[in-house]
């Protein structure tokens, strides 16, 4: 599946919420589904420190793609990171690097993302594309 | 007058708006508090009528906005007991306060003298002593905790000695809410010669020092904290430290003669005062004095009381919720967790249903440290609230629970 198609597929699941209380609830399950960085893997080199919560995040090349695990201290974060996951990880390097992160705001998201949030959201973002910067990279020699 | 809650809501034009379609619940007053009407008017008046550069302007508008500066000044003077008018510096804020006294003292200290400071400090009243400490070679002494987040009086009168030369601590911790004995810590001190700074920034607001009586050699504050504006703060510096600090920033104003040989510096206040300062910030800190003048201290201090022990108790039943600074004296400041469940993540739920609190370490991160946790989520508490708005929050709270459990 594609990126795109990925996203638009969160797009349709979030739209059958009626307010932000089930879209909440929904994230914080899709939260616990996330697949979760290996806990010798929670270390100071792949943490990225929000000023409240932390994420730890880590890239692995798997058959050409880049395979994101990642986890948060605080749940709703965790919410967050398992929606961006789901959209990025299993993706072709340059595929991560074309593709924008609009379908949150589209999900009603959009202040989770804010870069004064605080929640490391934003550093995680630009870690996820730096990933993809270093294996395309790798892939082109 | 009496003490009429819907009168004293209505001055706060902010508290009747919505927020995510709730109405606004505001605890987040120790971050700063909101500004009644008249401080609000205060500062469209000065801009709209005789906004002008004051001190030495000899046109009519640069003289009334001079008297209205000064008169401001001295309406801060008299609410805080201040001997002198010229012992009233204003600054920016209080981090602004804390930044001239510690550079002043750069050169009076020397190589292994020590310094005070107390555990639960707002980093404000940390990282500028740290600073001096790398610039003299003075060492920093730590006054520490009790679980309850009161002091240890005992340990503070160990740590005193011949070598000590300055203590500062804060009159109440933002973290916890905690009112700290500053009396005696002032008293100890000074037996041993060293002098005290009082950071008073989350004391003002729920109470009136007296600091001619309080002795303390410098007290700082900010205005935006007590229903003023932002960007104006007092230092308090008793005179004879005004005549011995130099000044912390050169430029206009705060000079009496500058040749390109020498230049001499003005007397106090206006040495501390270098530049064009935050006239209408001033002004209205004035303001916001006056109105807390009209309701009277003796009434916010027993009506916060109130609020807090209803607040602390409400809380409290809810299950696996735990209170941080539960000391004998506390300003209305509740700082707590709920078992298993981030502060980020309460912070943002109960802000869905129109909640303001704030979470995180509260620039407090020694505290959070003694605790060994990420960070609470406070709720503090004005005046201007009310036991409706406590029940709201403990039902959002619990919302967050059932949501985040």
């Amino acid at each position: 599946m594609t990126i795109k198609a990925i996203q638009d597929e969160l797009i349709d699941e979030f739209s059958m919420f009626d307010d932000w209380m089930q879209r909440y609830e929904y994230m914080i399950d899709l939260g616990k589904s996330l697949p979760i960085i290996d806990e010798n893997l929670k270390t100071d080199d792949l943490i990225i420190k929000g000023c409240q919560s932390k994420v730890w995040l880590n890239a692995t090349l798997e058959n050409e793609k880049v395979i994101f695990t990642a986890d948060s201290d605080a749940i709703i974060t965790k919410g967050i990171i398992a929606i961006l996951i789901r959209a990025f990880s299993n993706q072709k390097p340059a595929d991560i690097l074309s593709a924008n992160t609009d379908f949150i705001d589209t999900i009603g998201l959009k202040e989770h993302l804010s870069p004064t949030r605080a929640n490391g959201l934003v550093s995680m973002i630009k870690q996820l594309k730096i990933y993809a910067i270093a294996y395309q990279t790798q892939l082109k020699k | 007058m009496a003490f009429d809650i819907q009168k004293i809501r209505a001055d706060f034009p902010i508290l009747s708006r919505k927020v995510n379609g709730y109405p606004l619940v505001y605890l987040d007053n120790a971050a700063t508090s909101q500004k009644p009407q008249a401080v609000i008017d205060s500062i469209v008046y000065y801009y709209s009528n005789y906004n002008a550069n004051i001190h030495r302007g000899v046109h009519s508008l640069s003289q009334e906005a001079t008297d209205a500066y000064e008169m401001a000044r001295k309406t801060i003077q008299e609410h805080f007991g201040i001997k002198n008018a010229h012992e009233t510096i204003f600054t920016s804020g209080t981090t602004h306060g804390i930044n001239i006294v510690a550079s002043g003292f750069t050169n009076l200290l020397k190589k292994g003298d020590e310094i005070i400071v107390s555990a639960m400090e707002h980093h404000s009243n940390i990282v500028p002593w740290q600073m001096l400490c790398e610039r003299s070679g003075t060492i920093l002494k730590v006054i520490p905790m009790n679980e309850n987040g009161t002091l240890q009086f005992s340990a503070y009168e160990k740590l005193l000695s011949e070598k000590t030369k300055l203590v500062f601590v804060n009159h109440v911790s933002n973290a916890l809410g905690t009112i700290n004995p500053i009396e005696e810590i002032i008293a100890k001190a000074h037996e041993k010669g060293a002098a005290v700074l009082i950071d008073g920034a989350q004391a003002c607001s729920h109470l009136k020092p007296d600091l001619q009586k309080l002795d303390a050699d410098f007290y700082v504050t900010s205005a935006h904290k007590m229903y003023g504006p932002t960007g104006i703060g007092l230092l308090f510096m008793k005179e004879k430290w005004g005549n011995i600090l130099p000044p912390y920033q050169g430029g206009g104003e705060m000079i009496k003669e500058v040749t390109f040989e020498k230049t001499t510096y003005a007397c106090l206040p206006h040495k501390f005062e270098a530049g064009t300062p935050n006239i209408a910030g001033g002004i209205a800190f004035g303001a916001a004095i006056d109105y807390l003048n009209t309701i009277n201290f003796n009434e916010i201090e027993t009506y916060e009381t109130e609020l807090l022990a209803y607040a602390t108790q409400s809380l409290l039943e809810i299950d696996g919720l735990k209170i941080y600074g539960t000391g004998p004296s506390k300003t209305s400041v509740i700082s707590f967790n709920l078992e298993g469940i981030h502060p980020y993540d309460i912070g943002t739920i109960v802000d869905k249903l129109g909640i303001a609190v704030r979470t995180g370490h509260h620039c407090a991160q020694p505290i959070m440290e003694y605790y060994k946790i990420p960070g609470t989520v406070r709720a503090s508490f004005s005046f201007y609230n009310t036991k409706e708005e406590v029940d709201l929050l403990v039902k959002a709270v619990k919302k967050a629970q059932l949501m985040l459990g």
